[in-house]
């Protein structure tokens, strides 16, 4: 699995450190409670499908990356910044 | 039919005709007291227990594929009681004294073998861990030893003693760890569910849950709708598209395992052996195959097959642990989905706000040895309503709550650590 970092350009799979799914991206508000937070926290869509997870470039540039990819076939669809989406966002 | 010595030696005599299928190919009727979806070793142990401990036999198990085709008959096979926290370690050690008389109460032969396991260490701290482990065992009433690097290398001298960059310690001996051959642990329990009654349905995915003003219903198949009281979610890796049919999400992320298997060899190691110092575990299985595996790939995946990175991490580790396996040759590697969840401990629950509905799942890549406690904690739950004493603190809310979390390895309860 090799993973296009926007900064760096296609990189071996073992210079990223995996996250987890993307939903750090939609952190809910402190005071939200303890359903929303287990929520965002704990559970997961989990598709076998597309999915958006969120990496670290780890041993390149330390840029955060959102990686939308196919959970069953492994390929890699899209690379963005972090906070690229994160501003596209607000 | 029984299987005995006696039935061996006729049937070699008669030219092993008189051997009839383990269990009744089961045609779905349409309706069922119990259901449980997901025909895997939790699946079809719990269907047993429910069947031998309880009496409850209009039960169905409606697997998507064929018996023992998913994670129960794709893993490495290692059976012990070796856990350190309250909640996994009576679990373990129940299910532990349940392989021990597995084979006499299923008339099958599972091939348990109780070889001992080794975990080896490398430093004064990963000892200190050992030894605290060893006591919390001893404690819960198993067997722990710790041995020093001579009582190694009594065990294991084929290792690599000499080398400088992670020098060997000495190990956690657990004797009664072992392992024991996958596919039979499901034939066994399968065939033992089926002559009680339960009816074991292939070829027949389950598609949608039926719930109506939060009580479940049924559910509907690839062999049509089927409807039933009680209906149980027991499928590994799928757990959260399962649930999501109930209208859940699962604290649950699903990841690739890898293991890989050498060609035959005359036998060498004895042990179940693991590393401490990289992801490495081995055994040898009674055909010869040196049999082992890693970590996780780490990334959520659903592709039953891994990549290069781990192959390779994996290989240098057990060069590193034992240079003299370098010639045999890998003749397979495979992978299973794992179901992860964020503390790396199961959940055996009902799920709140659905009547009727049960969960059991969150095995992480450690759900084989589970079978056999998981079936009958899992029957226990959906036969009576209350939780089974082992198996209590299992719970789906610790999450929501972080009462009860139960972070085995101690990295922290986060999806993307276990
Ligand atoms: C490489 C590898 C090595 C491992 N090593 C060990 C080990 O050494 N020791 C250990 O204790 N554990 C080990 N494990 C973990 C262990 O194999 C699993 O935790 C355990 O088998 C999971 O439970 P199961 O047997 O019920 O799962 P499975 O056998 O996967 O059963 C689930 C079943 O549900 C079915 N299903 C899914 N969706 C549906 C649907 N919609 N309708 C109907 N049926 C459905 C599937 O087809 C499948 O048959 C390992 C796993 C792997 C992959
Ligand atoms: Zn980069």
């Amino acid at each position: 699995m090799r993973i296009t970092c926007p900064l760096c350009g296609e990189r071996d799979r073992r210079e990223f450190y995996y996250v987890g799914d993307a939903v750090a991206l939609e952190r809910p508000d402190p005071d939200a409670g303890d359903v929303v937070w287990d929520d965002y926290v704990h559970n997961r869509d989990n598709p076998a499908g597309v999915t958006r997870d969120l990496w670290y470039h780890e041993s390149g540039c330390a840029a955060w990356v959102v990686i939308t990819r196919n959970t069953v076939t492994h390929e890699i669809l899209s690379t963005e910044l972090a906070s690229k989406v994160k501003e596209a966002q607000s | 039919m029984r299987f005995s010595s006696w039935k061996v030696f006729t049937e070699g005599l008669s030219g092993n005709k008189g051997w009839s299928a383990h269990w009744r190919d089961a045609q779905p009727k349409s309706e069922y007291d119990y259901i449980i979806i997901g025909g895997g070793g939790h699946g079809l142990s719990t269907a047993y227990y429910l069947a031998k401990n309880h009496g409850i036999t209009n039960v169905a198990v409606l697997e998507k594929g064929y018996l023992g085709g998913g994670n129960v008959g794709r893993n490495t096979t290692i059976v012990r009681a070796n856990y350190f926290l309250q909640g996994n370690s009576e679990f373990y050690s129940h299910s532990l004294k349940l392989w021990e008389t597995l084979e006499e109460d299923l008339n099958y032969n599972v091939m348990h073998s109780q070889r001992g396991l080794i975990n080896l260490f490398h430093s004064d701290g990963q000892r200190d861990a050992f030894a605290r482990r060893g006591n919390m065992m001893i404690n819960q009433g198993d067997d722990a030893i710790l041995l020093d690097r001579e009582g190694v290398r009594k065990e294991l001298p084929y290792l690599d003693f000499e080398q400088t960059r992670f020098p060997i310690y000495g190990g956690l001996f657990h004797k009664r760890g072992g392992t024991a051959r996958h596919d039979a642990v499901a034939w066994g329990y399968a065939r033992g569910a089926s002559d009680r009654g339960v009816d074991l349905i292939q070829n027949c995915e389950v598609t949608g849950i039926d719930i109506v003003d939060g009580v479940v219903k049924g559910v509907q198949t690839t062999r049509g709708p089927i409807k039933g009281n009680k209906v149980a979610i027991i499928v590994a890796g799928r757990s959260g598209q399962v649930a999501a049919m109930a209208g859940r999400r699962l604290p649950i992320e699903s990841h690739v395992l890898q293991a890989f298997v050498t060609e035959g060899l005359k036998p060498v190691i004895d042990h179940v052996i693991s590393f401490g110092m990289g992801h490495f575990y081995m055994s040898q299985s009674d055909k010869g195959g040196l049999v082992f595996g890693g970590d996780l790939d780490f990334y959520a995946s659903y592709a039953s097959r891994g990549n290069l990175p781990m192959k390779e991490h994996v290989m240098e580790a057990g060069m590193t642990l034992m240079p003299m396996i370098g010639k045999a040759k890998v003749l397979r590697s495979w992978g299973g989905i794992m179901d992860m969840t964020p503390d790396g401990s199961p959940i055996i629950d009902k799920m709140e706000g659905i009547d009727g509905l049960y969960i059991d799942c969150g095995w992480n890549y450690g759900g084989f040895k589970a079978v056999p406690a998981s079936g009958w904690c899992m029957a226990h739950l959906m036969a009576t309503d209350t939780p089974h004493d082992v198996a209590a603190k299992y719970r789906l809310d610790r999450f929501r709550t972080g009462i009860g979390i139960m972070d085995e390895e101690g990295t922290g309860s986060q999806h993307n650590l276990h």
